[in-house]
């Protein structure tokens, strides 16, 4: 009997490994696939040409592939929105850990994770019919589709994952530290902002990595609302991320041309730009584990 | 020994799903199937077609691939598919490349704008003017004095294609927004009262205006008498020296055929004969 259930253990081990290494299987093969297809459209152009060029125009003659714009673009577009986010995040969750009575925190909990629930679509599509042309007659410009836009609709969609990790890392100070300072004579609000928000840090600064992945690799909700020309960045232009221009221009470009190749390198450099993001995020991570 | 048993189990139910997933390959190999390839403006069409055509003929497959028709005439020329579908008629090198041209319908290209602007004709000149940068207010056509707002689509799409090879614009178009769907289109430009865009016929309903091109409303008739110019035909691509499978053929005479219009009126475009 006991023979028995050993082998249906390791049964269950090897199936649980397997699951697990597939896991692994397709990152490797995503990462593999991307490096292989998205190299030799870059050596083709060039990589100067291809990373300081300022002209995208696959369809003149002769073609230009300089991914520039959209490079500015998205990292402009992504500092906008976690510059914006941020701190509203921040105090959410300061406020929500700290302040709010139990009503009005389960009460703004469920609207954040509501928040975070929403399809990308959908915030793209009210962008696109309320914020676009609020934004045209507020600003007075002829027409509401620009970074600006893109940044407002950003910043309200990493809001979610910066006030929950945010909102983590703070309840998980030890009580003791404001409680010390409380006893000190410190008032509340200096406790949390000198206190319990320094003690968090490493939590919060995941939270804001977490929101600039979020932010930078965001599509469908960007491409309604950015007008998706690739200008150089212009707060009050229309403008095209890195993730729009390779997603606009896939179903058409033909298989096998330099136009298709030079899309895989855009994905390749996302990829990259996202690796980044993990790798500092995983550390921020780590460090807190230490801490703790 | 109850352990025994749902190894057991576990065991019969992998080989029964491995039995069915290969039954089901087997399936495929027998079955009759059309592959076409191409165009995503003939999507309505198409698709419209491809199911009447399987009501018809249960046995057979239909697929379409929505790849655009570049792509489209490049696979039926290297055989991935058997009839490539094109909104834009084959360029002289390519029927060179014994590629050949049949046209199904007729798709008209509307310019359109808000319903709130006053202006409802132009010339294809001025529409060249306007998108190419030349004229940038509103007031220079009669209208408000607003700048204009260019929408279009990607480079690469057959809308877009269609409407600069027509008004000889290719790649001087200055666009304030390029956007990815037709639908897209039409609502930026009902939510900007001085946006122009252009969409293709069939898609546009009341929530914006379509002009009148030199004179002409883009209407059923008017495309096929070719009096409204910006139009762009639908065209299945075959190959000059290669007969099409026996399947393949039948849903080509049956896309040509009498009862073929009045699907392609419904999905919105004009039976080229």
């Amino acid at each position: 009997m006991k023979n028995k259930s050993r082998i249906i253990e390791n049964t269950v081990y090897g199936i649980f490994l397997i699951l697990g290494l597939i896991t692994v299987a397709f990152v490797l093969l995503i990462s593999i696939y991307l490096i292989i297809s998205g190299i030799p459209a870059i050596k083709e152009i060039g990589f100067t040409d291809f990373f300081f060029g300022k002209n995208w125009a696959p369809t003149k003659t002769p073609q230009e592939f300089g991914i520039l714009p959209f490079i500015l673009t998205s990292i402009y577009g992504t500092a906008g929105a976690v510059l914006i986010g941020t701190p509203i995040g921040i105090f959410t969750a300061v406020y929500l850990s700290k302040m709010a009575n139990r009503r009005i925190k389960s009460l703004v909990s469920t609207a954040v994770s509501l928040l975070a629930g929403i399809p990308s679509v959908v915030y793209g599509l009210v962008g696109m019919l309320v914020l676009v042309p609020l934004v045209r007659v507020a600003f007075n410009i002829p027409d509401g589709a620009s970074l600006l836009s893109a940044i407002i609709v950003l910043s309200v969609m990493v809001l979610p994952s910066i006030i929950n990790v945010s909102l983590t890392s703070l309840e998980a100070v030890p009580k003791e530290y404001e409680e010390g300072s409380l006893a000190l004579g410190a008032k509340p609000v200096e406790t949390y902002f000198r206190i319990s928000l320094p003690a968090a840090k490493s939590g919060i600064a995941a939270a804001v990595a977490l929101g600039v992945g979020r932010a930078i690799g965001e599509a469908m909700a960007v491409i309604m609302v950015s007008g998706n020309v690739a200008n150089m960045p212009s707060l009050f232009q229309s403008v095209r991320f890195l993730t729009t221009a390779v997603s606009s221009e896939m179903a058409y470009a033909a298989g096998g041309s330099l136009h298709r190749q030079a899309l895989f390198s855009i994905a390749l450099v996302l990829f990259i730009f996202i690796m980044i993001i993990n790798a500092v995020l995983n550390f921020f991570l780590k460090k807190r584990k230490g801490e703790n | 020994m109850k352990n025994k048993i749902s190894v057991k189990k576990i065991v019969s139910l992998l080989a029964a799903a491995l039995l069915m997933v290969s039954a089901m390959t087997g399936c495929n190999e027998v079955e009759k199937k059309v592959a076409t390839d191409g165009s995503t403006s003939m999507e309505s069409v198409i698709g419209a077609l491809g199911e009447a055509f399987e009501q018809e003929n249960s046995d057979v497959t239909f697929t379409y691939n929505p790849t655009g028709s570049g792509t489209g005439i490049t696979a039926v020329s290297e055989d991935r598919c058997d009839i490539g579908l094109s909104s834009r008629a084959l360029k002289d090198e390519e029927k060179a490349n014994g590629l050949k041209e049949t046209i199904l319908a007729l798709d008209g290209i509307a310019v359109i704008v808000n319903n709130g602007n006053p202006v409802s004709d132009l010339t294809i000149e001025q529409i060249a003017q306007i998108y190419t940068g030349s004229i940038t207010n509103w007031k220079e056509l009669g209208g408000n004095d607003a700048e204009i707002v260019l929408i279009g689509r990607e480079p690469n799409s057959g809308t877009r294609d269609g409407f600069e090879s027509i008004t000889d614009t290719e790649g001087k178009c200055k666009y304030r927004q390029e956007l990815t769907a037709t639908g897209d289109v039409i609502s930026a430009v009902a939510a900007n009262p001085n946006a122009i865009g252009y969409a293709s016929l069939a898609s546009v309903g009341d929530t914006v205006k379509a002009l009148t091109v030199g004179g002409v409303a883009p209407s059923e008739d008017t495309i096929k008498d070719g009096s409204y110019k910006i139009q762009r035909p639908f065209v299945l691509v075959t190959k000059e020296d290669k007969e099409l499978s026996e399947t393949a053929q039948s849903f080509f005479d049956f896309c040509l055929s009498e009862d073929a219009k009045s699907i392609i009126t419904e999905a919105g475009a004009v039976p080229a004969n």
